[in-house]
């Protein structure tokens, strides 16, 4: 398969970015998108160009390094799925495929694809754990937790902290990532000790940190690579109204 | 230079741990404060040990080269993490996790460490829950196990199939609550090059910041490494991308001996290799053997036509089918320990059964689970693992069966520690993967996750303050030192040495080339021949890439290429040692298959034959210098509480 790239080139945080186009061809339909860079950076090399920068690390759609904006959509075409997991065959022979980093205010861009995420990390610094230290633990099973309980906590700890989220919505919110975190919490009884002061301090630092409101367009949970669901923004409300009306 | 003195505690060995603690020297918490821990890595050892060292009040700085500290390799985990929890009332209990254990690593792991990992593995459950972490449960609400190859007890611990990164997040939780409190910093996008040995002791690093390009020092009066595996030398692997063995190689270089190098796993249940493009291999879990069976056509027609594509898997009949780990093991059938399964599969497919294209891929089937269970339950207990199989093959595992192959994924090898995870350099520590103890010479599915929990939540936060209760009047460690200046100088000189070749070939094609060496002749099966030819060619490549490697960009900006340029020229040295001490160990033991050493006749007739006599001992490795001969050091290994045996998994 041949494609037209036309990617996103910015030497550094404050260097003047634009748009370039690349060719490549003879991609078999079974490679990987992030594999299809990987040879295109290749050539770059051998004309003795600078690479095009992204990030990527387990390859595996886990770890949540992987952060493209594909065709106008966080993570490309194929729902559930995480750039790196995303194949050739999800294109067409021929097409043209616009590559850009997750934008947002938040996430500065560091060079070319590559993107700052650290906001992600002070929000789960304001209250993302259980205050214990190690070695306290009681015996895990006196605490019992419903089979359908776990699982939807679950669901809500899968969040890989992509950002494709705060890149999809038009209002740059990190809503369904913090409330993914918020809920995973709330719904264990673990985590409902300290469930107050966490959602208000999240949601704070959040706010702070220059994320825009949800709207509930529910655009995030449509390109969320691993199913996060509204849900837990409405589950994290909730926590929020009652934490405020208790704070 | 330093002896190899493993420090093992008196008296009976489930009374060790307890006897060590209570004879260890301490540092009181006033003084911790003033003692600088550095980390290198923030998976599940460095994370956890970062969380719970802040917990006690040392000044703990953590670096890691990803953007965030929950990206670290421990996140891919997918199977589950053991404990001798005994929940499931199969007979489980410390004693027989320790058995399994050191069996599992065909007896060449020490017995005290393993002992100590199975005391401590309920805690770890204990912790991790009160975490938040969401085990799967039962419909009473109790958590759920599973088993794993190398078991006869249900004895793992999951969170659907992404138990490591539920693990991970619990401990990157507890180290952002320190990170918060203030006794963590946190340093992302930092790489450690170097280690610098002040007085004989471990007192800080030099790291380069990967967006800036700068050579930073950092002082401390511990260095701990828990930077991971190195299986990325094999090239294809299931590790992530950019894990490497730069942090392990360089301490080696300072003085850190290297242990059992060799010793590296071959997982057996991965995605096969498709394309010349391909940039890693997918491990499809463990887990997966407890209700898959694994099989090829019993006769080569059938393999013929399914290569040919005019015959499906599911149309050879029940009698056609070879579940060769059934017929070959009938008491552990598809659940045997990954080295036994592996060589099995390669054996299979050298003798021409393989079922892909290439004739390197077997059959992972699901349909007596599914006809037993329901699609549901199976969908319930492995749905994410079919998902990524259908995604990246564009096969439904529910209809057809998965074809798997062995994939280079974990190292039992590591730097070489002690009782106390002390490396041989004083203050330097190990922990997690980057260690060899614990493993031997294959590593059991589910763990690894509780080694590196436990050496992080309990092993070295108990065992460091012996160590550092010498500290208390050192006061901060001065950066500006000659020997600072040294190891600064030293790391930029390399850079400097790599942008000066500006040769014609990417780092990705020497690290290629190196790969399908090692995979060829230092991989599932070894012999004198090929590793000697190894040792050779590891050299003209080692020689080639100094001479003609071409990395774009500048030093001074965020590069990857330069940062896998690093890494790889590590690679292209520790492989050499790889091959070295597969040379040297003239038996087949574990993941470690000498083609020489196998049973001649008898019962295990065509198994692994280890030799007891002579390599019942672990190979710490000296670093020597530059284009000398390493080192052997011979850590002998005893068992005292545990009769050495060939393993018998028939």
């Amino acid at each position: 398969m041949d494609f037209t790239l036309k990617i996103w080139r910015q030497d550094s945080a404050n260097a003047q970015g634009s748009m370039k186009d690349y060719k490549v061809t003879d991609i078999s339909s079974d490679t990987s998108f992030l594999e299809m860079l990987d040879v295109l950076n290749q050539q770059l090399i051998e004309k003795g160009e600078d690479v095009i920068a992204f990030d990527n690390d387990c390859r595996e759609g886990v770890c949540g390094m992987c952060s493209l904006y594909i065709n106008g959509e966080a993570h490309g075409p194929k729902k559930l799925v995480t750039t790196c997991q995303l194949y050739m065959r999800s294109f067409k022979d021929g097409q043209t495929i616009y590559i850009e980093p997750f934008r947002a205010d938040a996430f500065p861009i560091v060079k070319d694809l590559v993107v700052d995420r650290s906001a992600f990390e002070r929000i789960q610094q304001a209250g993302g754990y259980n205050s214990f230290d190690t070695g306290s633990a009681e015996d895990a099973n006196n605490i019992l937790i419903d089979k359908e309980t776990a699982a939807a906590a679950f669901d809500s700890a899968e969040c890989i902290g992509c950002g494709a989220c705060v890149a999809t919505c038009k209002n740059s919110s990190a809503m369904l990532f913090v409330s993914a975190k918020v809920s995973q919490f709330a719904l264990l009884p673990q985590g409902r000790i300290e469930a107050t002061s966490r959602v208000l301090n999240m949601v704070k630092q959040m706010d702070e940190e220059g994320f825009g409101n949800c709207t509930n367009t529910g655009a995030c949970e449509v390109e969320c690579p691993k199913g996060i669901s509204l849900e837990n923004i409405a589950r994290m409300n909730r926590e929020y109204l009652a934490a405020s009306l208790k704070g | 230079m330093a002896k190899l003195d493993s420090k093992i505690p008196e008296g009976p060995i489930e009374k060790k741990w307890e006897n060590y603690k209570a004879h260890t020297n301490l540092v009181n918490p006033s003084n911790r404060r003033k003692i600088d821990i550095i980390i290198i890595g923030s998976g599940l050892a460095g994370g956890a040990a970062a969380a719970t060292l802040g917990e006690a009040g040392y000044n703990v700085k953590v670096f890691y080269f990803q953007d965030s500290p929950r990206r670290a390799h421990s996140i891919a985990a997918q199977g589950g993490i053991n404990a001798s929890k005994n929940y499931q009332n199969d007979n489980d209990s410390d004693y027989r996790l320790f058995y399994d254990t050191v069996k599992g690593g065909d007896y060449r792991g020490r017995e005290e460490n393993v002992y100590r990992l199975a005391q401590l593995s309920g805690n770890i459950i204990d912790q991790c829950v009160a975490q938040g972490v969401p085990f799967a449960r039962e419909y009473g609400g109790t958590l759920a196990n599973r088993s794993f190859g190398g078991a006869q007890v249900s004895r793992t611990f999951y969170a659907s199939g992404a138990t490591g990164q539920q693990l991970l997040l619990g401990a990157y939780s507890s180290m952002n609550r320190q990170i918060k409190a203030g006794s963590v910093k946190s340093y992302n996008r930092h790489e450690m090059l170097d280690v610098v040995i002040v007085d004989g002791k471990a007192r800080g690093i030099i790291a380069r910041n990967l967006i800036t390009g700068k050579i930073e020092r950092f002082g401390a009066h511990a260095v701990v490494v828990a930077s991971g595996g190195y299986g990325n030398v094999f090239y294809l692997s299931t590790n992530a991308m950019n894990c490497n063995v730069t942090a392990a190689w360089k301490i080696y270089k300072k003085g850190a001996f290297f242990a059992n190098p060799c010793y590296t796993q071959i997982h057996p249940t991965c995605i096969p290799v498709s394309g010349e493009h391909q940039s890693k291999l997918t491990l499809m879990s463990e887990s997966l053997r407890n209700d898959g069976r694994i099989w090829v056509p019993k006769h080569k027609e059938d393999v013929e036509a399914i290569r040919e594509g005019k015959l499906k898997p599911t149309e050879i009949p029940e009698e056609n089918r070879d579940y060769y780990l059934e017929r070959r093991y009938p008491a552990f059938g598809n659940l045997v320990p990954r080295d036994v399964a592996s060589r099995a599969a390669k054996e299979r497919c050298d003798a021409g059964f393989g079922v892909n294209k290439a004739g390197y891929a077997v059959y992972l089937d699901f349909a007596d689970a599914i006809s037993r269970l329901g699609v549901e339950t199976v969908k319930e207990r492995y749905g994410n693992l079919f998902d990524m199989y259908q995604n990246i093959t564009g096969d439904d595992p529910y209809k057809t069966p998965m074809m798997i192959y062995p994939a280079s994924h974990y190292t039992m090898g590591g730097t070489w520690v002690d009782y106390e995870t002390m490396t041989t350099v004083p203050g330097l520590y190990a922990i997690g993967e980057a260690n060899f103890s614990d493993h031997g010479a294959n590593r059991l599915g589910a763990s690894s996750l509780m080694q590196c929990l436990c050496d992080g939540y309990f092993v070295l936060p108990a065992t460091i303050a012996n160590y550092l209760s010498g500290d208390i009047h050192t006061g901060s460690i001065d950066t500006s030192s000659a020997e600072f200046d040294k190891a600064a100088n030293g790391v930029q000189e390399l850079i400097d040495k790599i942008f000066a070749i500006n040769g014609t070939k990417s780092v990705d094609y020497f690290h290629r080339k190196l790969g399908k060496v090692m995979w060829d002749k230092v991989g599932l099966a070894r012999n004198e021949k090929g590793l000697k030819e190894a040792i050779e060619e590891i050299k003209e490549i080692r020689a080639a890439f100094w001479n003609d490697v071409r990395v774009p960009g500048k030093a001074n900006q965020f590069n990857n290429e330069l940062e896998k340029a690093i890494r790889v020229a590590d690679f292209l040295e520790l492989a050499e040692l790889m091959a070295i001490d597969a040379l040297n160990r003239k038996e087949s033991c574990g993941a470690h298959y000498r083609e020489e050493s196998v049973e001649p006749d008898g019962p295990q007739k065509g198994e692994a034959k280890r030799n007891d006599k002579e390599y019942t001992y672990v190979a710490a490795w000296e670093y020597m210098g530059e284009g000398k001969e390493p080192k052997l050091h011979k850590e002998p290994l005893t068992f005292n509480a545990i009769e050495l045996k060939q393993r018998n998994y028939k």
